[in-house]
C-alpha cells in the first residue's frame, strides 16, 4: 500500500495512459478517439518527467557550492519535442475530420462506416464522374 | 565547401535534403517547378545513398555527430552496411516513385495542391531516411512520426478520387501514432534503467543493468510499436485501405519504402540495441516473429486471394510479403537476417513495380481500377501490362527475377534453422500468390466489349520499366544486391 501512495504518480500515469488508449478504441465519434489519443499521448509526457524529476532536486545549474541535488533535464527537453509531435499529430487530425465531416456529412464511426461501405459497391453516380473526366 | 566537407556531411545530407526542400516546395507557385524540385531532394538523396554505399564498402562504420556534440550526449547518425544498403534500397525506389509522380500525381489531385503535396513527399522521404540513418532511439520517434504525418497527408489526397482516402489516412494517423507513443513508452522505460539514449551506447549499457522486468516491459512496448509501423500481422490493418485509396503515385512511393524503414528498425533494436540480451531478442523472434510473420503470410495471401479491388489486392499481398521479411529476421541467424534484408530490397523493386503498373491503368481509365475495369486492357496498353508482368513473376518468384532470389536465399536459412515445416508453409503460401496473380492475368487477357483505345504515356511507363528491368536484372544478376544484404547481415550478427 505505501508503494502504491508513494508512487502515486505513476498510478496517474496508468490511470490516464489507460483511459485514453480506452477512449481511443471504444468511441464512436472521431474528435473523442483524438481526444483519447491526447490523454494517452499526455500520460506518457507525464511519465518521462515523473522519471527524470528528483524530490528535493533543483534545476541543473552550476554554482560555486559543490554538491547539487539536482533533476535530470534531459527527459523534459525530450517532452518538450513529444508535445510539439503530439499537437501536430492532433491538429492533423482534426483537420481529416472537417474533412471527413465535408465529406460524409458526418463525424461518428459507424455511419461514417456505412457510407463508406456503400462506396465500395459499384453505383452509377461514381461511373458518371469517370466519365465527366474524360 | 570542399569536396573533402562534402563527402564528410553526406550522412546528414541524405536526410537534410529532402527535409530542407520540403518547405520552399510548398512556397513555389507551378506545378512543374515544385515536381522538379522533388525530382532534386530525391536525386540527391539518391547520389548521397550511393556515395554512403561505396564509403561502407568491406564493412566499414562512421558516425557522423550532428552538431558537432560527440555521441552518446548527441545525437548520432550511424552509417554502417545496414543503414547504408537501407538507405540506398529507399532513395532508389523513392527517386523512381517521383519520377513517376509528375504525371501521375497531377492525374489525381488539383493542380493548386501539387506544391503541398510535393512537400508532403519530400517530408515523407526525408523522414524515413532519417529513421533508417539515426542512432539515438528518441530521434527516431521524432522521424517516425515526420514520415508517418507527411504520409497520412499524401494518402488523405486520394480524397479528389475517393473520399474513403480522408478514412484510410485518419485511421492510419490514430493507429500510427498510438504505434508510435507506445514505442515512446518503451524507450522511457529503458532510459529509466539505463540513462542512455544512444543507440550504440545502450547496446553496451542494457546487458549491464539488472535483468528486470523494466527491461522487458521497455523491450516489449518498443517492439509493439514497431510492429504497428511495419504493419506485420495483426496490426496491419491501417495498410491495405492506406494504400488502396492514397493516389496511384503516393501508393507505389509508400509500399516500396514505407514499412521498409520500420522493417529496418525492427532489426536494428532487436539484434543491435537487445543484441546483448539474447534470451530477451531471441525470444522475440522465435516467439513471436515468426508465427506473427506466417500468419500474416497465409491471411494477406488469402484476403488477396478474394480481393477486387486491385490495389487493395496488392495491398494484402504487401502484408503476405512483409511476412516474408519478418520470417527472415525471425530466424535470428545470420542467414536469416541476409534473406530478410534481401527482400527488403526485392519487394521494394517488386511491389513498387505493381503500383506504378496500377498508376499508370488508374491515369489511362481516369478512374479508380477494380478487377471488372481492367477488362481486355492486356491488349489495349501492351508496354504498361508486359512490366506489369515482370514484376507479377518476381512476386510470385519465377527463377531470372529478383522475387526467386528473396526466395532462394529465405529457403536456405529455413534449411539452415532446419524448419522443415515453415518451410513447407512458406512454398505453399508461394503457390498460393500465383492464384491472385493469375486471377489479374485472366482478367488482363479477358474479351473486352469494344472499350476504345487508350494511349500510353512514356512518362509513365518508362518509371515502370526501370523497375521492371530492375527485376529481371537483380534476377540474373543479383550479386551487387546479395552482398550488400549479407554484409548488412554480417555486419548486425556481428553482436548476436
Amino acid at each position: 500500500m505505501t508503494v502504491l501512495v508513494e508512487n502515486w504518480n505513476y498510478l496517474v500515469v496508468i490511470c490516464l495512459m489507460m483511459g485514453g488508449l480506452f477512449i481511443v478504441i471504444s468511441q464512436n465519434n472521431l474528435v473523442k478517439k483524438l481526444v483519447g489519443l491526447a490523454i494517452f499521448q499526455t500520460s506518457v509526457f507525464l511519465f518521462y518527467i515523473s522519471v527524470g524529476k528528483i524530490a528535493g532536486g533543483t534545476a541543473p545549474i552550476l554554482k560555486e557550492t559543490g554538491d547539487l541535488l539536482y533533476s535530470n533535464p534531459l527527459p523534459h527537453v525530450l517532452i518538450l519535442t513529444a508535445i510539439v509531435v503530439g499537437v501536430a499529430t492532433t491538429a492533423l487530425g482534426l483537420a481529416l475530420v472537417l474533412r471527413i465531416n465535408a465529406a460524409f456529412g458526418s463525424i461518428e464511426d459507424d455511419e461514417v462506416l456505412a457510407m463508406k461501405a456503400e462506396d465500395g459497391e459499384p453505383r452509377g453516380r461514381r461511373d458518371d464522374d469517370a466519365e465527366d473526366r474524360t | 565547401m570542399t569536396l573533402a566537407q562534402i563527402i564528410a556531411n553526406l550522412p546528414a545530407l541524405v536526410v537534410a535534403i529532402p527535409l530542407l526542400l520540403a518547405p520552399v516546395a510548398a512556397l513555389l507557385p507551378y506545378a512543374g517547378l515544385t515536381w522538379a524540385l522533388a525530382v532534386a531532394g530525391t536525386g540527391g538523396a539518391l547520389f548521397c545513398a550511393v556515395m554512403l554505399m561505396g564509403a561502407t564498402a568491406g564493412g566499414k562504420s562512421f558516425s557522423y555527430a550532428l552538431g558537432s556534440w560527440p555521441p552518446p550526449w548527441g545525437i548520432e547518425f550511424v552509417v554502417d552496411p545496414v543503414s547504408a544498403f537501407t538507405v540506398l534500397v529507399m532513395a532508389a525506389l523513392a527517386f523512381v516513385a517521383t519520377l513517376f509522380a509528375r504525371t501521375a500525381l497531377l492525374a489525381e489531385i488539383a493542380e493548386a495542391d501539387a506544391g503541398k503535396a510535393y512537400s508532403a513527399w519530400l517530408l515523407a522521404c526525408g523522414g524515413l531516411s532519417g529513421l533508417v540513418m539515426t542512432g539515438d532511439a528518441f530521434n527516431l520517434f521524432v522521424f517516425l512520426e515526420i514520415s508517418a504525418l507527411s504520409s497520412v497527408i499524401l494518402i488523405a489526397l486520394g480524397a479528389g478520387k475517393d473520399r474513403r482516402a480522408l478514412i484510410a489516412g485518419y485511421n492510419y494517423l490514430v493507429i500510427g501514432a498510438v504505434g508510435a507513443t507506445f514505442y515512446v513508452i518503451g524507450v522511457g522505460f529503458i532510459y529509466a534503467v539505463t540513462g542512455s539514449l544512444n543507440m550504440a551506447d545502450l547496446a553496451e549499457r542494457i546487458p549491464q543493468v539488472p535483468q528486470t522486468t523494466v527491461v522487458m516491459v521497455g523491450f516489449g512496448f518498443m517492439m509493439a510499436g514497431l510492429l504497428v509501423k511495419a504493419a506485420i500481422f495483426p496490426v496491419h490493418v491501417w495498410l491495405p485501405a492506406a494504400y488502396a485509396f492514397a493516389p496511384s503515385a503516393v501508393s507505389a512511393l509508400l509500399a516500396a519504402i514505407a514499412t521498409k524503414a520500420s522493417l529496418y528498425v525492427i532489426a536494428r533494436v532487436m539484434f543491435g540495441m537487445f543484441a546483448g540480451v539474447p534470451d530477451l531478442a531471441g525470444f522475440a523472434a522465435e516467439f513471436i516473429l515468426v508465427p506473427l510473420a506466417l500468419a500474416g503470410i497465409f491471411l494477406g495471401t488469402i484476403l488477396a486471394i478474394y480481393e477486387n479491388d486491385i490495389k487493395k489486392l496488392l495491398a494484402f499481398s504487401s502484408v503476405a510479403q512483409i511476412g516474408y521479411i519478418a520470417l527472415g529476421f525471425g530466424l535470428a541467424s545470420t542467414a536469416g537476417l541476409a534473406a530478410g534484408f534481401i527482400h527488403i530490397g526485392n519487394h521494394a523493386l517488386i511491389k513498387g513495380g505493381l503500383f506504378l503498373a496500377v498508376g499508370c491503368y488508374a491515369v489511362a481509365l481516369g478512374s479508380r481500377v477494380n478487377l471488372g475495369g481492367m477488362a481486355g486492357l492486356g491488349r489495349r496498353m501492351p508496354i504498361t501490362t508486359t512490366a506489369f508482368l515482370v514484376c507479377g513473376l518476381s512476386l510470385i518468384g519465377l527463377p531470372l527475377t529478383a522475387g526467386f532470389i528473396s526466395k532462394l536465399y529465405l529457403v536456405r536459412a529455413l534449411l539452415e534453422a532446419d524448419m522443415i515445416a515453415v518451410l513447407l508453409l512458406v512454398m505453399a503460401s508461394s503457390a498460393l500468390s500465383v492464384v491472385y496473380l493469375w486471377k489479374i492475368v485472366e482478367v488482363l487477357w479477358q474479351k473486352a466489349e469494344g472499350e476504345a483505345a487508350v494511349t500510353e504515356q512514356p512518362a509513365l511507363y518508362m518509371p515502370l520499366w526501370i523497375v521492371a528491368i530492375a527485376n529481371i536484372w537483380f534476377g540474373i544478376a543479383p550479386a551487387p544486391l546479395v552482398d550488400g544484404a549479407q554484409r548488412a547481415a554480417m555486419y548486425l550478427a556481428g553482436g548476436l
